[in-house]
């Protein structure tokens, strides 16, 4: 069996930026590559030889390149070319800034503010929320096993540690798992989504534990890359997005291929507009993945599941891989919404669907009600993926050894939580629903206020961690942005940061509709401390729309 | 020997084989609805991810985890427990963590154990330090993505100390999910171009299979060069410049991969070596990757440790000023022994600032590493001092380690000397043994026809008659013509006791059905 290698260079850049009415700023320049890849098999090791003749005749140009005249070997210049084209706003400029701004508090400088509330990433406990007691018993137990002998346990969490103890290497934590993950967690992870979904079977072996919900996403993506030119995969996000999208598809070489949320209809998801992409997209690249996230993450809105159905429909329609980010899964606040999984809507869909259309799902420990980010726990399902794809998957994620123990374990718990009758349920039931509950008032609350600020509109936190509200920037402020050669709502966001010392993240490095502006606001701070970030970022808003008017 | 001939014993019959096995078997039972199916989505996936190669060792894992389920139902085997030596986990070899590591985690993830009375008033410090680094005081929350500044200060005062005053900068340090996802990092920053213009990597032969799949997983080119076995495998400098040289006529090489104390061979490199090596690297134009993972285990007498960032600053202008460096370190290969913690760093010498800041850019695109690895590794850097209440028990579990260590060395070269059709040379440091097994024609020939790699067949029966995992040297690279195994030695006296019965047993048994 043999295959083309081919060459995943850089496309030329006028390829994608069609379709990127988002402000993103990207070199425009092509990467200097040579031509693409010879025709090389890709099978075993063997090949090289033919490679490498032919190689040798056709092209021997800079056999040193750069290099040799800087000094060092790894340049700017010469450095990975993808790499420098990733993005990441989340982490950007303005969270730099507003670390330095934390420093110079401390070093005693003067401002209008006395804290930097970071209100840009999605870190519960940063924020102030408690963990899960249980959760944390099981893994310090875990952790140093001596505590076993300790009265200050209750006993399910020993039995919990004990079991999970036997189900690793040497009985440590310390031991390197499977690459997939430990089985005993796959298993429960399995008994959880059976759960979830009505019990709609899963499959152990279709479960990978990962570092988070992050590497799972990654792992996926490059998976699917291949092709060159034509027939380059292209890949559907949403916009506005989750910027690890954009992040990871530039990395890999992918072509971005953008579908807009209707913001009119509290940022719902239209066929038609995924038509519209699709159809676009298919005359420069080969679309093969569509992603969606639900709940949706900047975005914070919930799919019906009539919209799910439909979905799916157009996935099986157009044969495209489905990959469903679910990490906010019991992040769901507004009445009448209701977390519907992929996989559910899918296998109630009938066979028709069911035994056809591939579907990655992904749960985190990051988010809901544990917030445990620091673990990095994740894992995703596959379902319906070629046995001959699989091994390839098991293979690829075998390369990083395993996915942190300490982490699966986390999952484990997440997946299988204290049942009726144990010691620690009424505790567990307790923290947990303090946790939704709060929330959900900080979703209401927050909307609320910012929906009272002429010149903001906000639509309803339906679901996840986050408040998209789009902003009215006066012209002249966007003509001083231009001269500062920063977005609108960068420049915006960096006023914001520099007067009040509130931290959101600005719309453009997640995409918007061109001419519109918006920017991303956790519900996370503890709600007195919500209220006060408000009415500041009221105020703001309201000096700065006159100071530029 | 040329390339052909070092890719298709590594990964070749054996990988074919099984492949056109698959697909024999499966094309007979395609029903309709797979036949369907072929047109799916994800049968064209990532070719370069293609091209990494399962080797047959794999199988062999999965094959030992299958006896282990086997086991536990009660199937009857000519012995009760699987021992799996294969891979470099101490835990799982029978030593037990490091007690202040994982009384400090317990105490960070628990934080109403600070109260306990029976935990020491310095796990409790600590613990309290490390969670104030913590946004929101919690082990839960993200921290910065190349790591909490204060754990990478703290390594960063580590190196310093070890080089013996040779500057480092919490700046240059990067803390990751192992050094793997490390080495990965600092290969993808390196890696792209196609052609002539692919950036060639050079690296061991014999190497871990993870390095050749990280390889394989970016699209580098590979260029191996030789250890020499007869020199107790040592690097010599000729070969390095054969194997680079010959790489440049179909690709750019770019980067050196060397690892001191060596896996699987357990080579530790004198500084004469490192700096013949750092020259040939400031010739040849390369960026060293210097997997330092071991640097905690070198057993000899009168050998030390040497890094390479030492020796680099140590040699002076130009080459502490141009070379560029990075060295890794993990907590998995200390005496802790924390390989599911998963945490390790990369220290960059000599990083082009602009590339730093991009490399930085991408790195916070993903997350960070987790929390509960991060804090192993600032006391894998920074453990009990004299005076503190947990010193005294810490350096007797460090040094019960290294004296079983130092101990299990010396058994196994003992044992092996003694059983006809071994020949091990001398293991100056590292987890493991690489003895060659010179095995009868018999046998070899029985494996060609079965498809397999000598040394694997012999590994696959091992595995099935006596209950030992180890890895086979094909899976790792070796000369043409010669046979392997490889098995850690970090495990506790008693397993490896019942290693060495169980292979002595079969080898007799199986040099006797191919004699």
């Amino acid at each position: 069996m043999f295959s083309f290698r081919e060459a995943w260079t850089v496309a030329p850049g006028g390829l994608c930026r069609t379709l990127h009415s988002v402000a993103r700023r990207r070199p425009l320049r092509v990467p200097a590559m040579p031509v693409p890849a010879p025709l090389s098999l890709s099978f075993g090791r063997a090949p090289w030889w033919l490679s490498a003749t032919r190689r040798s005749i056709s092209c021997k140009m800079s056999e040193n390149g750069v290099a040799s005249r800087r000094g060092k070997v790894l340049t700017l210049d010469t450095m990975n070319p993808r790499i420098k084209r990733v993005e990441y706003a989340v982490r950007g400029p303005i969270v730099q800034r507003a670390v330095q701004i934390e420093k110079e508090l401390k070093e005693g400088a003067k401002k209008p503010f006395t804290e930097v509330i970071k209100a840009n990433i999605g870190d519960a406990h940063a924020m102030g929320q408690q963990p899960i007691t249980f959760f944390r018993q099981v893994m310090a137990l875990c952790a140093y096993p001596e505590l076993l002998n300790s009265s200050q346990f209750p006993e399910d969490a020993k039995n919990r540690a004990k079991t999970i103890l036997q189900s690793c290497g040497g009985g440590s934590i310390g031991a390197y798992s499977a690459s997939q993950g430990i089985e005993y967690v796959r298993q429960d992870v399995a008994r959880y989504i059976e759960k979830r979904d009505n019990g709609i079977p899963s499959n152990p072996d279709n479960i990978y534990l990962s570092t988070g919900a992050s590497d799972a996403i990654v792992t996926t993506l490059k998976l699917l890359m291949c092709g060159e030119g034509m027939s380059r995969t292209g890949v559907m996000i949403p916009i506005p997005q989750y910027p690890l999208y954009s992040a990871a598809l530039a990395e890999l070489g992918a072509v971005q291929v953008d579908y807009y949320l209707n913001e009119e209809r509290c940022w719902s998801l239209d066929v038609s507009e995924l038509r519209r992409s699709l159809e676009a997209a298919r005359k420069h690249c080969n679309p093969r993945v569509l992603c969606i996230i639900n709940p949706g993450n900047p975005t914070g809105q919930v799919q019906s599941r009539e919209c799910i159905e439909e979905v799916i429909r157009f996935a099986a329609q157009e044969r495209l891989f489905l990959m469903a980010d679910e990490v906010y899964q019991d992040n769901v606040y507004a009445d009448g919404c209701q977390f519907h999984s992929f996989k559910k809507v899918l296998f109630e869909m009938g066979p028709q669907y069911s035994d056809t259309l591939e579907l990655v799902s992904y749960h985190s420990t990051s988010k809901c009600y544990m917030g445990e980010c620091g673990f990095r726990g994740g894992y995703m399902e596959v379902i319906n993926m070629d046995a001959e794809v699989k091994a390839q998957l098991t293979k690829l994620v075998s390369v990083r050894l395993c996915p942190p123990v300490p982490g699966q374990v986390m999952m484990d718990l997440v997946a299988n939580t204290p049942q009726p009758g144990d010691p620690s349920h009424s505790t567990f039931i307790k923290e947990k629903s303090a946790t939704l509950n709060t929330l959900a008032e900080r979703a209401r609350l927050t909307e609320e206020i910012l929906n009272t600020v002429p010149g903001i509109q906000c639509n309803p936190v339906q679901g996840a961690m986050y408040s998209f509200p789009r902003i009215t920037i006066p012209e002249r402020a966007v003509q001083k942005a231009k001269e500062k050669g920063q977005a609108p709502d960068m420049f915006y966001c960096m006023n914001l940061l520099e007067e009040t010392g509130i931290c959101v993240v600005p719309g453009s490095g997640f995409g918007q509709k061109e001419g519109t502006y918006h920017f991303r606001m956790t519900i996370l701070p503890p709600t007195e401390k919500l209220k006060i970030l408000l009415n500041k970022l009221k105020e703001f808003h309201l000096r700065f729309t006159q100071q530029y008017s | 020997m040329s390339t052909v001939a070092y890719c298709s014993f590594i990964w070749g019959s054996g990988y074919i084989t099984a492949r056109a096995r698959t697909r024999t078997h499966r094309s007979l039972q395609k029903t309709e609805e797979q036949k369907r199916r072929i047109m799916s989505v994800l049968r064209k996936i990532n070719p370069t991810l293609q091209r990494i190669c399962i080797c047959e060792q794999e199988n062999l894992g999965r094959r030992a985890m299958q006896i282990t389920r086997e086991l536990k139902q009660g199937v009857k085997k000519p012995y009760k427990e699987l021992v799996d030596v294969s891979i470099g986990d101490a835990h799982r070899g029978g030593m037990k963590p490091i007690t202040f590591v994982r009384q400090v985690i317990a105490a960070c993830i628990y934080p109403e154990l600070l109260h306990d009375s029976a935990l020491p008033a310095d796990v409790k410090e600590r613990a309290w330090r490390l969670m104030r680094e913590c946004d929101g005081g919690s082990v839960g929350s993200y921290t910065e993505a190349c790591g909490i500044p204060y754990v990478k200060s703290s390594v960063s005062d580590f190196i310093t100390r070890r080089d013996g005053g040779v500057p480092a900068s919490p700046e240059n340090i990067l803390i990751s999910s192992g050094s793997q996802t490390a080495l990965m990092f600092v290969l993808s920053l390196l890696v792209h171009g196609e052609g002539s213009a692919q950036t060639g990597v050079a690296f061991p032969v014999p190497t871990y299979s993870s390095f050749a799949m990280a390889l394989d997983e970016l699209g580098a080119e590979m260029v191996p060069y030789y250890l020499c076995e007869e020199e107790g495998w040592a690097l010599r400098v000729e070969e390095l410049r054969r194997a680079v040289r010959a790489s440049g006529l179909h690709c750019t090489p770019r980067v050196l991969y060397v690892i001191n104390p060596s896996n699987p061979t357990g080579n530790v490199q004198s500084r004469k070596i490192i700096e013949e090596v750092i020259r040939f690297a400031a010739e040849e134009k390369l960026v060293i990757m210097a997997d330092e993972v071991y640097q905690d285990t070198v057993h000899e007498e009168g050998i030390d440790f040497v890094s390479y960032k030492r020796v680099l600053f140590e040699l002076g202008p130009p080459y502490s000023e141009s070379v560029q460096l990075a060295s890794f370190h993990s907590v998995s290969k200390g005496f802790m022994g924390e390989c599911g913690l998963r945490s390790g760093y990369v220290e960059l010498v000599n990083l082009d600032p602009a590339v730093m800041e991009q490399a930085c850019k991408w790195l916070s695109a993903g997350s960070c590493s987790a929390v509960t690895g991060q804090i192993a590794l600032n006391i894998m850097v920074d453990p009990p001092r004299p005076g503190d209440p947990s010193y005294t028990m810490y350096s007797q579990e460090v040094k019960f380690k290294k004296d079983t260590l130092t101990c299990n060395v010396r058994r196994v070269q003992e044992v092996l000397e003694d059983i006809p059709g071994f020949t091990c040379q001398a293991v100056g440091g590292g987890f493991y043994a690489f003895p060659r097994l010179h095995l009868p024609q018999r046998a070899v020939q029985r494996a060609k026809e079965l498809g397999l790699e000598a040394d694997l067949l012999y590994c696959t029966r091992l595995l099935e008659e006596e209950g030992v995992c180890l890895e086979a040297g094909s899976s790792l690279g070796q000369k043409e013509g010669t046979h392997h195994i490889r098995l850690c030695l970090m495990t506790s006296t008693k397993t490896l006791e019942m290693v060495l019965k169980r292979l002595k047993r079969f080898h007799l048994r199986f040099l006797k059905e191919f004699a």
